[in-house]
């Protein structure tokens, strides 16, 4: 073997290729399987995609970093399910991309927090997280009530579609009138919203003026939906991790 | 710089120099608003300064035919400033992360100043910025030492680190503005990640163009982690960042991946950035610096061929440790775990080799600052790879995870070792490269040691207890069999231990401070000397 070596390291391509295959079947064995194996790869039938409003909060929630503090995905352990609720399971988070699992809680897992709080006390707690919780260390962002820009939207689906994200020619033509509508649960749109997408999704004013459409609408419809994207979130066989 | 060039040199410097202001007015262009085309602008204004610098030189005489007979260290030097810069701002901003998790009112209230926003400038500034200018600057520099060869040309080396740097730049800029892939340690946008690859190309061919060059008939082990970091990072990051742009005019791009596969490309990559970034070259940096600065020979070589091929192999699999418990099949995590334990052997076999190396050097340990900042590395490197290896263990881990243990762990990891190793290096170098026998300050590196040894462990050690009581607060029952502690308690907990960890930091980023100061003195108060014995061998190809 040594020997073997020895010669080894008088040829860098040998070296090269050494390299590449000793790094490259770890990967290969782990990752390859999960895009064949029912447990991975089975999607929900339920499983509806985010709406275009919803999707727009998904980008303030990475634009501003909330995944750092943030998990999105309650563990299989007795402790975790009595406190935020049942645990994650992969179907759930088929079409995002990319996932939000998170690694660090330094506030508390998001996965469950779908329909817990009021809108009101969500924009109040953004707005000013020590106005709701003094305690907090969750930074504040005031900046959240610029009007939200819905003009990218309608690419973004077509592209998530393109990855096999489920949305219709119809919710691509629609993203921009679409995000509006469903914060402006008065409009001509709304009920197309509805239609389009499912009857369950939330179609409200998120943050109390009707009037314009902001990035906290956006946000704040994005937090209600978690949790709520498909039944398996809720009704589920017992842990097993523990 | 542009002196040290050929003439044909200068010209292609020049047509890559256009090219990429072109690239810049391009994405100016295409994108019309929003970010890209502020990073449009700063590779237009990097490429015009570039193109107006050759322009005006490129009829100046030609350097002298001697140059060959003498390595070439001013990309090392340039590197070296480099990884120093970065050190003090992306410390900083660490110790600013830190600060407002105590002081969470401590920023202004603009968007960019913000938690969320300005960790990913701490993660990518230490890591890209600090890390990866030190380690292309140090591979230069021992490439050339061990294959006793100069490096290949003169161009590329300028390419490979003036285009790191802009990527760099173009990232942390980037998440200030808000665009970001929100993946950990791959946060940076589809264009910059392309062009990272092109560079990465170019370092690569430059890499094995010198080895080629080589008057040794061996290739060093430094030389075998260094084409490691550099094959298998390129790996890493393209698959973890293969994405659909929305539009080639704007920023957003959408990753293919998602779900739990992405959760596991994204481990993949993140753990294995940790085994090949932020340990396999800098375990290159510590095989050709610990024995030239001990002046002893490394003790084993079989040891470092079971462990380096140790690493390469295993390291690979453990990515899953990451998601313990989590949607990822249970087979998955156990092979995660499974070869995080039988890592621990090609772990400790080259944290012991280095330690062994030093059997018969003590009494320098005990008087040179330097070496003892490589022997502190080394053993940090074991403690960590311990620590990391135990914390793979899925009970454990169902404790640890999502706590501050983590981030404990990782700064034992980065700031005991990576840092460590990387100011031994520096304090090596920099009077080397300067022809002086000594740094400017020699009293100031002993006292960036004692200030680097105590921030980390004040650091580390409150990390620990922060975590571990976050752990055993959030999983504790009474007796009627309701959870005790609502996480708001859990998080109050925290204060003292984040305002230790902020202290622990800023004490770390002064040692820092001091050594950028040292090592500006020194290369101000440089001789331009190069010692005899420090020549490459007439060129005569082996291969
Ligand atoms: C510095 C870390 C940090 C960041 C960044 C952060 N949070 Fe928080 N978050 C916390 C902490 C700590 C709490 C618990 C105290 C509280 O309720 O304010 C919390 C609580 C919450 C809650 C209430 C959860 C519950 O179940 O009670 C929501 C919702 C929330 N955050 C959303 C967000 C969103 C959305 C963002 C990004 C715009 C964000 N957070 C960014 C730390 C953070
Ligand atoms: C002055 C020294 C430093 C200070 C004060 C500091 C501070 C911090 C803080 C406050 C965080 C965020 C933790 C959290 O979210 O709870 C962090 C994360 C991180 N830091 Fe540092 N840091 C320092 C040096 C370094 C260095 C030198 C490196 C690498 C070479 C590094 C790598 C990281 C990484 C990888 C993370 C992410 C950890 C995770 O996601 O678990 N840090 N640091
Ligand atoms: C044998 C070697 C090692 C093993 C088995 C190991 C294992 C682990 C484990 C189990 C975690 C926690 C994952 C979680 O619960 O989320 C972790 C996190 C981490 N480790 Fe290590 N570790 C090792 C060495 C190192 C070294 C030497 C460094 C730094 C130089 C390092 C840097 C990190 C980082 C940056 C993270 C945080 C990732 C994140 O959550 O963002 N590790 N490691």
């Amino acid at each position: 073997m040594l020997r073997l070596h020895y010669n080894l390291e008088k040829l860098s391509t040998g070296l090269v290729l050494g390299i590449i295959i000793a790094a490259s079947i770890g990967g290969f064995v782990e990752i390859a399987p999960l895009f064949t194996i029912g447990e991975t790869v089975e999607r929900p039938a339920d499983l509806r995609p985010q709406t275009p409003l919803e999707l727009a909060g998904r980008e303030i929630y990475m634009r501003e970093g909330c995944y750092a503090c943030h998990s999105q995905m309650v563990r299989s352990l007795a402790d975790e399910i009595d406190r935020y609720g049942p645990y994650s399971r992969a179907g759930e988070s088929a079409f995002d991309h990319p996932m939000l699992w998170g690694s660090k809680r330094t506030g508390p897992d998001l996965a469950r927090v779908g329909g817990k709080y009021t809108d009101a006390w969500h924009v109040a707690h953004l707005t000013n997280p020590r106005a709701v919780v003094p305690a907090s260390i969750m930074p504040a962002y005031p900046w959240l009530s610029e009007p939200l820009d819905t003009s990218g939207l309608g690419p973004e689906l077509a592209t998530m579609r393109r990855l096999g994200v489920p949305y219709t020619d119809a919710m691509i033509a629609d993203a921009e009138r679409d995000a509006e509508a469903q914060s402006q649960p008065d409009s001509d749109g709304a009920a197309g919203v509805k239609e389009r997408y499912s009857e369950k999704i939330v179609v409200r004013d998120f943050d109390g003026s009707v009037a314009r459409v902001t990035e906290m609408d956006a946000l704040v419809a994005y937090i209600q939906s978690l949790g709520q994207l498909t039944a398996i979130a809720h009704d589920q066989p017992p842990a097993d991790g523990e | 710089m542009i002196a040290s060039l050929s003439i044909a040199q200068r010209r292609n410097g020049l047509a890559f120099a256009l090219c990429l202001a072109l690239l810049g007015l391009l994405m100016a262009a295409a994108a019309q608003h929003g970010p890209m085309v502020v990073h449009g602008a700063m590779a237009l204004v990097l490429g015009i300064a570039l193109t107006g610098a050759l322009a005006r030189a490129v009829y100046d005489p030609p350097p002298e035919a001697a140059r060959a007979s003498f390595y070439y260290d001013d990309p090392t030097r340039f590197g070296i400033a480099m990884t120093l810069i970065w050190a003090v701002v992306a410390m900083g901003v660490g110790v600013w992360v830190a600060a407002l998790l105590y002081w969470p009112e401590a920023t202004p209230a603009v968007p960019w100043t913000s938690f969320g926003r300005l960790r990913p400038v701490h993660t990518t500034g230490v890591i890209f910025g600090f890390g990866g200018n030190a380690l292309i600057a140090t591979s230069f520099y021992v490439l050339q030492r061990t294959s006793r060869a100069r490096l290949a040309d003169e161009l590329s080396p300028w390419i490979v680190l003036l285009g790191f740097n802009l990527f760099c730049l173009w990232a942390v800029t980037g998440y200030l503005m808000g665009i970001t892939q929100s993946k950990e340690y791959a946060e940076a946008e589809w264009y910059a990640d392309l062009w990272l690859v092109v560079i990465w190309v170019v370092y690569f061919v430059l890499y094995i163009r010198t080895l080629a060059r080589r008057a040794e008939p061996h290739i060093y082990v430094a030389n075998w982690y260094y084409l490691a970091f550099i094959l298998v990072v390129a790996i890493l990051h393209i698959i973890n960042n293969l994405a659909l742009p929305v539009s080639f005019a704007g920023a957003k791009s959408v990753t293919i991946w998602s779900g739990v596969q992405d959760a596991m490309v994204q481990w993949w990559y993140g753990h294995n950035a940790v085994a090949f970034f932020l340990t396999a070259g800098f375990l290159g940096m510590l095989y050709y610096f610990l024995p030239v600065r001990s002046g002893r020979p490394i003790w084993s070589y079989r040891l470092s061929i079971l462990s380096f091929w140790g690493i390469t192999f295993f390291y690979i699999w453990v990515g899953s440790h990451h998601l313990h418990y989590t949607a990822l099949p249970y087979w998955v995590q156990t092979l995660g775990m499974t070869f995080s334990i039988m890592l621990l052997v090609p772990s400790w076999a080259s944290a012991g080799n280095a330690i062994a190396t030093l059997n018969g050097a003590w009494h320098k340990v005990r008087d040179d600052a330097t070496l003892r900042f490589m022997f502190v590395a080394a053993v940090f490197y074991g403690l960590s790879t311990f620590e990391g290896s135990f914390l793979a263990i899925r009970p454990v881990n169902s404790l640890s995870h999502y706590t501050d243990w983590t981030v404990g762990h990782v700064h034992s990891g980065t700031l005991g070792w990576v840092a460590m190793i990387v100011f031994g290096a520096i304090y090596t170098l920099v009077p080397q490269l300067s022809g002086r026998d000594q740094m400017a300050w020699p009293r100031a590196i002993e006292w960036h040691f004692w200030l680097a040894v105590t921030g980390t462990l004040v650091y580390v050690v409150s990390m620990w207890n922060a975590g571990i009581t976050q752990g055993l607060m959030w999983r504790s029952y009474g007796p009627s069999g309701t959870l005790t502690y609502s996480f708001l308690q859990s998080l109050q907990a925290m204060a003292p231990y984040y305002l230790l960890r902020t202290i622990g930091g800023g004490m770390f980023l002064a040692g820092t401070l001091l050594c950028a100061l040292n090592c500006s003195a020194t290369a101000r108060a440089a001789t331009g000397e190069v010692a005899a014995s420090d020549r490459p061998l007439l060129p005569m190809p082996v291969e």
